[in-house]
């Protein structure tokens, strides 16, 4: 059984178990306030995703090739962006 | 229908957005005295510590423009002349607009003393500047870096980053102490020391030195100290000088109504260089925040295009990193008079500053801090350092003015842990 642990960008990288969570259910969140558009997130996007392009219509990073690897939350030096856990029946975020 | 506007920061790109999305055709046309356009400005900082190419600050592709159907132009516009409704460029050709917005910017407060002009003085304001900066942050060089707040800091980071020895003069005491706390400042301040950077309090630069270029620098107090560059940001002007010519209303910023009009119906203003009549304070003030640029260019560009909307202020909120730390500030936490500051910083606003009746409340260790601001029924600010855990609810607890009946007791209590009170308020909240 793997433990269920909280996601925020502050733990997500902790443990494997956490990874897999997020790899599976998860997707990155934007808070459009936060965001000065200045670019690290999708110049450090791995598959070239344009992450501060939803970032500034703050929409979630809902894309199919994002492989939620949280380079672009991690190296956000504002703390815009956040993993937020997706109900996988619903589709919606819980 | 010619839809004009100067300046290519964040406020005009919001505006020409707004104008779009209302449905209108009309042609519009931006104009901009950056060479490179639109491009993201607090981003300079991280470019300054290298972790992000130059070309990665500019948001836009040559698609996103089209699709927003608008012209630009490099120029920059010597006049405005609001009888005859057109604006003149470079002191030659004029250009008709039926609606003008003035999104023009601030620009940082000159650096007045004896040698200001040597070569290897610099400033923080645009992507040149950034470039420059670099071409001589080399490693092994010294530089004296003056000012407050957070682009003072932005350049001592930046050029420690490239390997460059920093004196951090300090006029005052401590670092940014309008709007920190005394055990903020000195955390900053200790982690800067960490780092190597040497910190000099109550110091004060009189002159710069050197033969075509900085050699040295000349305290106050007669001491000298040998360097290689001497970096600045002691605040922000807002560049008003155009609307002032034209016969607009200034204070310290170009006077608009709620609906970011000016005393000219057809001339809007926005972002930095706009004073925005705030009607829940009865005021109108400056705020010098990317997000209220955004905000206000937005509003202005509906206005623009014939709607009434009015601007409503959001709390004042930046997200900053100071010395490697997240720090994030919202609403009122601070006070008063900065000794090196000279009016607003960059990435700051005027309401930080108020002196807000309330109590504090404050938790956490070096570098996972909170400090709150507790009113009688909401709180009106707060400071959170390091773990931004808590800052999204902090935010929307403050902004929204939430009623903290239910934790005002627990947060003021001896040695509470305001953090997990935050914490459990928020979740309830969340619950019911």
């Amino acid at each position: 059984m793997e433990e269920e642990v909280p996601l925020s960008f502050l733990n997500i990288f902790k443990t494997d178990s956490t990874k897999r969570v997020a790899l599976s259910a998860g997707h990155v969140v934007p808070d459009p306030a936060r965001c000065v558009q200045c670019g690290i997130c999708t110049y450090n996007c791995p598959i070239g995703i344009d992450v501060r392009a939803h970032a500034w219509d703050g929409e979630a990073i809902k894309h199919s090739e994002c492989l939620t690897c949280g380079e672009c939350v991690a190296r956000c030096p504002r703390g815009v962006l956040r993993f937020e856990r997706t109900d996988l029946f619903t589709g919606g975020a819980r | 229908m010619r839809y004009v506007i100067i300046g290519s920061g964040v406020a005009g790109m919001a505006a020409i957005e707004a104008i779009r999305s209302s449905g209108k055709a009309g042609e519009i046309v931006m104009i901009g005295d950056d060479p490179h356009g639109f491009y993201s400005r607090p981003g300079l900082a991280y470019f300054l510590t290298g972790e992000l190419h130059d070309k990665a600050l500019f948001p836009r592709t040559q698609d996103d423009y089209q699709r927003l159907h608008f012209k630009y132009q490099k120029g920059r516009v010597t006049r405005i002349l609001p009888t005859e409704m057109a604006i003149e460029l470079d002191g030659k050709t004029r250009l008709s607009y039926d609606k003008l917005l003035i999104a023009v910017g601030a620009q940082a407060m000159p650096l007045t003393i004896p040698g200001a002009r040597l070569e290897g003085v610099i400033k923080l304001d645009h992507l040149d500047d950034a470039r420059h900066i670099l071409k001589f942050a080399k490693r092994g060089k010294t530089a004296v870096v003056v000012g407050g707040g957070i682009t003072a800091l932005e350049l001592v980071e930046g050029l420690l980053a490239r390997g460059v020895k920093v004196h951090y003069l300090l006029r005052g005491d401590r670092y940014w102490g309008n709007v920190l706390d005394l055990y903020e400042s000195r955390i900053v301040e200790r982690r800067l020391q960490e780092e190597g950077v040497a910190l000099h309090f109550h110091t004060e630069l009189a002159e710069i030195l050197g033969k075509g270029h900085v050699q040295e620098i000349r305290l106050k107090d007669g001491r000298t100290m040998r360097c290689d560059m001497v970096a600045y940001a002691i605040g922000i002007k807002p560049r008003i000088e155009l609307a002032h010519a034209a016969g607009l209303a200034v204070d310290r910023g170009i006077l608009t109504n709620e609906y970011l009009q000016t005393t000219n119906e057809n001339i809007f203003a926005a972002g930095d260089v706009a004073q925005v009549y705030d009607p829940s304070i009865g005021r109108s003030v400056i705020d010098s925040l990317w997000h209220l640029a955004r905000d206000q260019g937005h509003t202005a560009g509906l206005n623009m295009a014939g709607e009434r909307q009015a601007y409503v202020r959001n709390t004042p909120f930046n997200v900053t990193r100071l010395a490697g730390l997240t720090t994030t500030i919202i609403g009122s936490v601070g006070h008063g008079h900065d000794d090196d500051i000279v009016g607003i910083a960059r990435g700051d606003s005027e309401t930080w500053r108020q002196l807000p009746d309330a109590i504090v409340a404050q938790t956490g260790f070096d570098v996972n801090r909170v400090r709150l601001m507790v009113g009688e029924k909401t709180l009106l600010g707060a400071v959170v350092m390091g773990d931004q855990t808590i800052s999204a609810p902090l935010q929307k607890i403050i902004r929204n003015k939430m009623d903290i009946t239910p934790m005002r007791e627990k947060l003021l209590a001896r040695d509470a842990k305001i953090a997990d009170v935050v914490v459990d308020f928020w979740t309830n909240h969340k619950m019911n």
